[in-house]
């Protein structure tokens, strides 16, 4: 049977990462038969926990919403070409803003008093990120590294913060912000445990999916990311699309932060800088840097997290086993991205061998693996750009 | 005015005693993961995991040496299984189309989730300390021989930063590994394997790191939990690109950033607790101000390896 290179990709795209996962399992399951304990009831439990009822469900989505939005903090950026990293930044400052807008002035306690929060964490985290992508068009300093120091100053600035001009002189223990009114709290859904925070998550992976992979502008920020030159070379507007697609990431960990504050904390305190923004980053490169891919992926995470208490009660292991199980995932699942095209390859001896530019993988700056400037879905060709040529129709980065 | 006033002036000298002999004391971990991640990236290659080399060694460290009775065996575990663990990163990176970035991110969970498994049974226990060597006998002030208790592995550190700047630039060894981290194309034309130098780089910045981590369980703070890294790993690559990947001046960037961790406890320890986080994060400012004053869109990093994709 001869296979159609767009079903061999799909195949490839769904079944490479099942396998890994499979293989992670399996190395857990290993890893957990040296401690004496029986792998099939890890698996069992790991399923039950995550997804075997309706609780575990809870419990799974609502650790998968911030995964969500930080993945994106790291998508959406990744797709005009910049591996961010910070964030985790972002996310505080984001939840230090919801917690902080209170201070300034008393806002509404309804819906809209929480919309106005929440808007202050992400304009918080857009600005902070903005500021990695302004550093890099500007100046040129590298975005993964000013990220991270940028995240590392906003964990440090949020501490200072909670624990000195903003702490609430009652939270003895553990400083903290004042809470935030019942008002101002986001709630479960439907009377469940799943707070709305899910459905923010959700709004925003579909929307900046059809942003990127429908519009005008997200058509041309792909662009930027494929394939630097030819944007410049069609006049497209690198630095304001880069800047946007930054401040667009930073928005969203912003979000996810105040979401934590606003459903999850009730008030900032140092619980918020949990390495959610850290997880954000794999779950996007396992999604392949697709927003609609990262809710899935997301879930998956948030599953694995959330079973980590059922483990450690039935089987009596640490629950950092979680994190052994998450870091096998991450881990096979990026190598198997080495398999890609390579599954079919044999039956295909026209398909020329590999070129010899794959044995230098330090390819940072060419995460978005999709052949970026061919108009797929969409048909969205740039009309308002006489220029672009067909000769000059931009190739895949790599 | 404040500056004649005596007990002010005492004052402003124990806090800088105290910056001082903790800069070696907090810096001696950042001397290590700096070292380790100078020698990768001069290969061409970036290792974020070293967050998890250096919680995983800690761990290994003190369990070898709470198992073994020496503090010398933990040292020795610490810096084995750092190397395993980067070892699985060099050979991951080197498949196709694997990103560095994220590939050190996922060893940084594995990392982490490996030493808090397996080092549940670590935490109540005492473990050997590594020897310190008393430099600050001849003062009769307690706080100057405090302060001069030089942890031994800090020696040793000095000791891998000179040789390592030998190395760089005498030994063949150096040679092969910066021209594979400058044009991987000149060392595949010399018929080196690029990916094995990279290997064998990152392999031995690992165990280097993983000394750094043996600083953290065995000598200061010198115990293992949970809480035992506060991001120094991740940090390593910002205190690379402050020392512009020179092993000599990781050495001060160390001690550096060390000092700005020190400042905080030691102004707290004479009542002034304002600030306490701010000064921490001083070193990571003044490495983005550094970045900012001296990068260009035009040109990449002086120093930098060329074939590191930080310097693209």
């Amino acid at each position: 049977m001869k296979l159609s290179p767009r079903s061999i990709d799909a195949i490839e795209s769904v079944g490479l990462p099942l396998a890994a996962l499979a293989g992670a399992l399996l190395l857990f399951g290993v890893f957990v038969w040296f401690g004496g304990k029986s792998p099939v009831d890890a698996w069992a439990l790991l399923f039950k926990g995550a997804f075997g009822d309706w609780f575990s469900w809870q419990n799974s989505l609502q650790r998968a919403a911030p995964l969500m939005l930080t993945a994106l903090c790291v998508a959406i950026p990744a797709r005009a070409g910049l591996i961010v990293i910070g964030g985790e930044g972002a996310l505080v400052l984001g939840g230090l803003a919801c917690a902080g807008l209170p201070y300034l002035f008393t806002p509404p306690a309804n819906a809209l008093g929480t919309a106005l929060l929440l808007l202050a964490a992400a304009a918080a985290g857009a600005a902070w990120i903005a500021l990695a992508g302004v550093l890099r068009q500007w100046r040129g300093v590298n975005e993964t590294i000013s990220s991270l120091l940028l995240a590392y100053t906003a964990i440090a600035l949020f501490k200072h913060i909670v624990e000195g001009p903003m702490r609430d002189p009652a939270s003895l223990n553990k400083p903290s912000t004042r809470t935030l009114a019942e008002g101002l709290r986001i709630g479960g859904m439907f009377e469940s445990d799943v707070h709305w925070g899910l459905v923010f998550g959700l709004v925003a992976c579909v929307a900046l999916g059809v942003w990127l992979f429908f519009t005008t502008q997200g058509f041309a920020t792909r662009i930027v990311g494929g394939n630097a030159r030819a944007a410049r070379l069609v006049g497209l507007p690198s630095t304001r699309l880069i800047v946007v697609a930054c401040a667009i990431g930073g928005a969203c960990a912003g979000l996810a932060g105040g979401i934590e504050v606003a459903a999850v904390h009730t008030n900032a305190n140092a619980s918020l800088v949990a390495g959610l923004g850290y997880t954000g980053i794999l779950v996007a490169f396992v999604a392949r840097q697709n927003p609609w891919l990262v809710m899935p992926v997301a879930v998956l995470f948030g599953g694995f997290g959330a079973a980590g208490s059922l483990l450690q009660r039935r089987l009596d292991i640490p629950d950092a086993s979680v994190l052994v199980l998450q870091g096998f995932a991450f881990l096979l699942i990026l190598a198997s991205d080495a398999l890609r095209g390579r599954l079919f390859a044999p039956a295909a001896p026209s398909a020329p061998p590999v070129p010899a530019v794959v044995a230098t993988p330090a390819v940072v700056d060419a995460p978005a693996p999709a052949p970026v400037a061919v108009p797929t879905r969409s048909g969205d060709a740039i009309p308002a750009h006489p220029n672009l040529a067909p000769g000059l129709t931009p190739k895949e980065a790599t | 005015m404040i500056a004649t006033d005596p007990t002010t002036s005492a004052l402003a000298l124990n806090v800088l005693i105290a910056v001082l002999g903790g800069a070696i004391r907090v810096g001696t971990p950042f001397l290590m993961v700096s070292l380790g991640e100078c020698i990768t990236e001069k290969a061409g290659r970036i290792n974020l995991g070293l967050e998890g080399v250096l919680v995983l060694s800690a761990m290994a460290g003190f369990g070898g040496a709470y198992l073994s009775g020496s503090p010398w065996v933990g040292v020795l575990a610490a810096g084995l299984s750092g190397a395993l663990l980067a070892l699985l990163h060099g050979i991951v990176c080197s498949l196709p189309r694997v990103n560095d970035i994220a590939t050190g991110i996922a060893l940084m969970l594995l990392g982490t989730g490996l030493a808090f498994y397996l080092g549940k049974p670590l935490i109540q226990p005492q473990a050997p300390q590594i020897p310190a060597f008393s430099l600050g006998e001849w003062s009769d002030s307690a706080q100057v021989r405090a302060a001069l208790q030089i942890n031994a592995l800090f020696p040793i550190g000095v000791l891998i930063a000179l040789l390592c700047a030998w190395g760089f630039r005498s030994t063949r060894f150096g040679l092969v590994l910066r021209m594979a981290g400058d044009s991987s194309d000149a060392a595949r034309a010399l018929g080196y394997s690029v990916n094995g130098i990279r290997i064998a780089a990152t392999t031995l910045g690992g165990f280097i790191a993983g000394l750094g981590g043996a600083s953290l369980s065995l000598y200061y703070p010198g115990s293992w939990n949970e809480g035992l890294s506060s991001g120094q790993g991740l940090i390593a690559v910002a205190l690379v690109i402050f020392a512009r990947w020179s092993p000599l001046r990781c050495l001060g960037a160390a001690l550096l950033f060390g000092g700005a961790g020190a400042l905080g406890p030691a102004l707290q320890s004479v009542g002034i607790s304002q600030g306490y986080y701010l000064f921490n994060a001083v070193p990571y400012v003044l490495t983005l101000l550094i970045l900012v004053w001296t990068c260009s869109p035009r040109r990449s990093l002086k120093g930098a390896p060329l074939e590191l994709g930080v310097s693209r």
